[in-house]
């Protein structure tokens, strides 16, 4: 049916797409996911530039968490494709994932916390995954010295020899999130990183993840209307599995739907 | 407190190296080194449970099938040796007429040995990797484990003819020529299996202690975060479990030199839940624990059998329940809460 004359122009257009979206760090395309017949997530289309920050709000059940986990590979989506740079994420096992630079912070602290606050960052140096590789690891003075400074980063620098598990809350949380910096991805994803914490906490997050977003990509989910407001450049709101509205966060608060689905409320 | 507890680890690998060293073998009459030889066989197993159970979270109640790896393959080379030129009497028994092809390698001592430590990992490696791949753990592991024990004693009950069937296989006399059922050779085995022991824990206690002893922990503890710090959880679950798997291998071989049979009752279901036991009673989360517990439940198997012929696995449960209600961490838990100047 296809003309040989037009085939020239789409492909044309094809690699002027490809050109354009080069900034692009994140290209999700009709991603849909269902358990049992109930779509989580549902034909979902969204993309992320090299060094924005995202966030994600939308009221509880709106598929959120189950995006996040789609990304990083904890969960399979049913159809649709997540392309990280030039890899299609979808098919890779949730370890290769981080390899390629997909970083993942989950909603309740998940730290390690049998061992200290440096034997948590050491454990998450990236380029060191092989069995041998870490039997025969040297704490080498680099190794030393960029475990103190993201130390330094999530304010844990005279808690290294602590036992993790002896955290407050909100320490375990910046933890966790020195973690995912001595892995250095270029794309992190947080889920709800300010819950259950004191409001001088949340203050001192929202200074710590501006940092942390010079150099990469971000994807944060919270419900704290403040904290968002503080961090936000760019808000989506997700519905019942789909995009609702996306825009600057003054823009969207004003959107009558959102307020009618979730800020009314 | 971090320095006092490695002083503490340390000062108990010296004692337990004094104990078998010297103490034992100069207090201890020959039946007894035997017993203790035959005790400590079972402390490689304990040592494999510790770093596979304790540290990384994978119970096994299989490991009777890597004892019994090691165990027939050393039986096996000395079987033939024993019976040379002739087949072993149980073939011909069962009217089998010339030597099986896959006893037909162990005729050579360097085969078996490498038979007693690659076999395990040959074994081992390619299906728990399969297995943990597929997220399978904890409890559903165990019963992988134990089914696998199970059908390894039926395979070889079945099979009398090339395996010696439920009398397993024995009567022994020499290795190489070299007699190993008189006291002053029983004495000279126990000296190489304590200095063999002795470097086991060595290395179990080093492997601890790297980078590599921190991330068995943490994967113990969270796996998904460990996956999710970009590493293959499956991969390092599958070394940790062949490691045991040769311990538990090298414990056997030992076992046959020791005591001079192997059967299927020997690495079976029960034996294998016995060796967890070991392990648990000793203090799942220490190496010198593994061996003391070894000694002790073997010794008081063999006290309690002979004071009370008819209800001594009655007490032997009853320890069990004991330890695991009331000492979590076993006699090595307990010993450290005892000796840690403030609780």
């Amino acid at each position: 049916m296809q003309s040989f004359g037009l085939s020239a122009p789409i492909n044309e257009t094809r690699t002027a797409a490809r050109t354009l979206d080069s900034t692009k760090l994140l290209r999700i395309e009709n991603l849909t996911v269902s358990f049992d017949g109930f779509k989580a997530v549902d034909s979902l289309s969204m993309t992320i530039t090299e060094g924005e920050l995202r966030v994600i709000i939308g009221p509880n059940g709106a598929g959120k968490t189950t995006l996040l986990d789609m990304i990083c590979g904890k969960t399979r989506p049913t159809s649709g494709s997540i392309r990280f740079r030039d890899i299609e994420l979808t098919r890779l096992p949730d370890f290769e994932i981080v390899r390629r630079g997909v970083g993942r912070k989950f909603q309740n602290p998940s730290i390690y916390e049998d061992l200290t606050v440096g034997e948590n960052l050491e454990l998450s140096i990236p380029q060191v995954h092989g069995v041998w590789a870490s039997i025969l690891f040297k704490r080498t003075p680099q190794v030393k010295s960029r475990i103190a400074s993201v130390a330094e980063q999530v304010m844990l620098a005279d808690q290294l020899r602590t036992k993790s598990g002896r955290l407050s809350h909100g320490q375990k949380q910046w933890l966790e999130i020195g973690m995912l910096l001595m892995q250095e991805p270029q794309l992190l994803l947080l889920d709800e990183p300010v819950a259950g914490m004191t409001a001088r906490e949340r203050e001192l997050t929202a200074e710590l993840l501006k940092q942390v977003a010079r150099g990469r990509a971000m994807v944060v989910i919270e419900h704290d209307m403040g904290f968002v407001r503080s961090i936000a450049h760019t808000v989506t709101v997700l519905h019942q599995g789909k995009v609702l509205a996306e825009g600057p966060m003054k823009q969207v608060q004003a959107d009558p739907r959102v307020i009618d689905v979730y800020l009314g409320h | 407190m971090k320095l006092s507890e490695a002083h503490g680890e340390r000062v108990a690998h010296a004692a337990i190296a004094l104990l078998l060293l010297v103490v034992l073998p100069a207090t201890l009459e020959p039946f007894w080194i035997g017993a203790v030889g035959k005790y400590l066989s079972f402390a490689f197993v304990a040592i494999g449970i510790v770093l596979a159970w304790g540290y990384c979270g994978i119970l096994s109640l299989g490991q009777g099938i890597f004892f019994g790896v090691g165990g027939y393959a050393m039986a096996m080379f000395l079987k033939i040796e024993a019976s040379a030129p002739e087949l072993p009497d149980f073939m011909v028994w069962s009217s089998v007429e010339r030597l099986p092809d896959w006893w037909r390698p162990f005729q050579s001592l360097p085969f078996t040995i490498a038979a007693i430590l690659v076999l395990p990992v040959v074994l081992a490696f390619p299906f728990s990797y399969a297995i943990f791949r597929k997220r399978v753990s904890g409890v559903y592991f165990a019963i992988v484990t134990i089914s696998l024990a199970l059908m390894l004693t039926v395979l070889i009950v079945g099979q009398q003819g090339e395996t010696g069937g439920a009398n397993g296989i024995t009567d022994f006399r020499t290795l190489l020529g070299l007699d190993i059922i008189g006291d002053a050779s029983k004495r000279a085995l126990y000296f190489v299996e304590v200095v063999l022991l002795l470097l086991v824990m060595g290395t179990a206690s080093w492997l601890l202690h790297t980078r590599f002893g921190k991330l068995m922990i943490a994967v113990r503890d969270r796996e998904d975060r460990v996956r999710f710090s970009g590493y293959d959880t499956a991969m390092i679950k599958a070394f940790v479990f062949s490691v045991a798997a040769v311990l538990s291998s090298i414990g056997g071989a030992l076992f046959t030199l020791q005591v001079g049979l192997i059967t299927p009752s020997l690495i079976g279901t029960v034996a294998s839940v016995e060796m967890v036991i070991y392990a648990a009673i000793g203090g799942r989360l220490s190496v010198p624990g593994a061996v003391i517990g070894a000694l002790l439940v073997g010794f008081m198997k063999s006290w309690l059998s002979e004071q009370f012929p008819e209800t001594w696995l009655f007490f032997l449960g009853g320890m069990f329940v004991f330890v695991v209600a009331f000492m979590p961490n076993g006699l090595a838990g307990a010993t450290r809460r005892a000796l840690r100047p403030h609780a």
